[in-house]
């Protein structure tokens, strides 16, 4: 019941070429024309690294904000309203099955996207692979899960899909603002960018992977607590109709 | 046997009470209509006879669950469709069929419900690409796909054409033939007519009446008018001294006659013996739309 679900809304998900374009496709295409034109070469003010290897665990952001702020719980918030979650309630499925189908298959659209990045920015932009592969999945899953559960938590308590998208614009700006997508973080106050270091999903963390060095456990820490948080009062609050 | 047992079922909505008091029982494998103007409550009742509803008082019993209790079980063996409940635009007919039949132990055959329904060419559509109709017998048979013991249908001829509603009210009478209760719920008066073994008439959220639809209309002091133009003239006395005729009025060469019991018998009697033809001959007669009013006060609004 649960993969019949999930198999469906994989196949609806790849149904609608500007969604799957747009989170698979556009942060490797945004990281490869950024890279060709500039940032390739090292910079001493750098510390002697390239700009373009800092820019990369942006794109992840990215990649995470369309999916977690916005095609994740945009799509569970017009479910509800076209009564699609309430219909399934009269079956012996569980409205929930479709959530969890949902997040799976954000899930997988999202390794399959940072999979790509990864894989052309080093073929093309000799972007290195992430030098603590382990540390960096960690991060990803976790500045993930935090993220995946900010949106659903907006999506669990939003009244009506105006309310939602409301909400849902400013967070994904703040998201992609802080997480060094608009603008290089470098440019940023240093405020913002310990702010940033602590924002779902925490692109210091991933950065840090991808070049080598450990993510701080505690930015780790409150990616996990966020998600725990956020998840459980989605799960508790979620409006089936 | 009653599969259905409603008794004192009371649901409120803030200050506003929906349903007040409803108590009837269904029985096995007829079907049986809940018919009431918009927003009388009807869709209150099945939905909490559906489980997705807490009354605030009274009981529920379907095939001897309870229907929040018993959730799980309830969702085996009721198939419900509800009103302005869709599917996401891109999944295809098939597709949707194939998932839903994925969430029960025995569902029907697929291919043979899609062509029951006539739906058969609109296999590989998407549901966002079917017409108003279409949608509403796709819906039909998702609720029928588990081969459920009880089927609820919210409103299910709204925004039909006419073919369209009559090829569905063919279709319920085949499934109510199959063995399966059918819970109708219409402010169509045709439709209950037409379907309905029983109806249950709701309004503001109270039982009205519960009876055959002809046992509803008998209710009414049904007054029958007889409007003729009389190929010669006509004594009024001639008319009026049959028990069956209340009054006799003219309109120019017309005559309308109002009585009741076998007034247009009668009347044709009176006039064949003294050897008048009535043209243009038109009887009115109660139906369920006159019983209504005459139940409630109100007319039934479409």
């Amino acid at each position: 019941m649960l993969t019949k679900i999930t198999a469906i809304e994989a196949r609806l998900f790849f149904r609608e070429p500007g969604v799957w374009l747009l989170t698979i496709l556009l942060p490797t295409i945004v990281l490869v024309v950024v890279g060709l034109m500039f940032g390739r070469q090292p910079d001493p003010a750098l510390g002697g690294r390239r700009w373009i290897d800092i820019f990369a665990p942006s794109m992840v952001v990215m990649t995470l904000a369309i999916l977690g702020v916005n095609t994740l719980p945009g799509r569970l918030v017009k479910y509800r309203e076209k009564g699609v979650m309430r219909r399934l309630s009269t079956t012996p499925a569980s409205p929930r099955s479709l959530l969890i189908g949902q997040l799976a298959v954000n899930m997988g659209v999202a390794v399959v996207s940072l999979v790509l990045l990864i894989v052309v920015g080093n073929l093309v932009l000799q972007v290195p692979l992430p030098k603590d592969p382990i540390g960096f999945a960690i991060a990803f899953l976790l500045g993930m899960s935090a993220l995946f559960a900010l949106g659903l938590l907006v999506a669990a308590v939003a009244p009506t899909p105006g309310v939602a998208t409301a909400l849902f614009v400013p967070l994904f700006a703040l998201v992609m603002f802080l997480g060094g997508v608009y603008l290089p973080r470098m440019l940023l106050p240093e405020l913002l960018i310990r702010i940033g270091d602590y924002t779902p999903p925490g692109i210091q963390a991933l950065l840090d992977a991808w070049s080598g060095t450990s993510p701080q456990p505690a930015q780790l820490a409150v990616m996990g607590l966020i998600t725990v948080v956020a998840g459980t009062v989605a799960a508790r609050r979620f409006r089936w109709e | 046997m009653n599969v259905i047992e409603v008794t004192n079922l009371v649901k409120r909505y803030g200050g506003h009470t929906a349903v007040d008091g409803v108590s009837f029982s269904v029985e096995e494998g007829e079907i049986f209509a809940i018919l009431g103007p918009n927003g009388a409550g009807k869709t209150t009742t099945v939905e909490s006879i559906g489980g997705l509803r807490a009354p605030d008082s009274g009981s529920i019993s379907v095939l001897g669950l309870d229907p929040r209790r018993d959730r799980d079980e309830l969702r085996r063996v009721v198939g419900i469709q509800l009103q302005e409940s869709e599917l996401p635009d891109q999944i295809r007919v098939s597709e949707a069929m194939d998932l839903y039949a994925s969430f029960y132990a025995e569902p029907l055959d697929r291919e043979r419900l899609l062509d029951d329904l006539g739906l058969a060419d609109k296999r590989k559509s998407m549901y966002g690409k079917l017409s108003g109709g279409q949608k509403q017998r796709l819906s039909i048979a998702l609720a029928l796909i588990g081969n459920p013991r009880i089927a609820i249908l919210d409103e299910l001829t709204t925004g039909l054409d006419p073919q369209a509603r009559r090829d569905t009210w063919q279709l319920i009478e085949d499934v109510r033939d199959s063995g399966v209760t059918v819970i109708l719920v219409t402010h169509f008066m045709e439709e209950a007519e037409r379907l309905a073994d029983r109806i249950a008439l709701i309004d503001t959220g109270r039982l009205v009446a519960l009876d055959t639809p002809a046992g509803i209309v008998s209710r009414v002091d049904a007054e029958q008018r007889l409007r003729f133009r009389p190929s010669a003239p006509v004594e009024d006395d001639l008319l009026t001294g049959l028990p069956e005729v209340r009054s006799v009025r003219r309109h120019g060469p017309t005559v309308e006659v109002a009585g009741t019991g076998n007034l247009v018998p009668a009347i044709m009697a009176v006039l064949a013996r003294n050897q008048i033809v009535a043209n243009e001959l038109r009887i009115e007669q109660a139906d369920l739309d006159d019983a209504f009013v005459a139940l409630t006060g109100r007319k039934l609004a479409n």
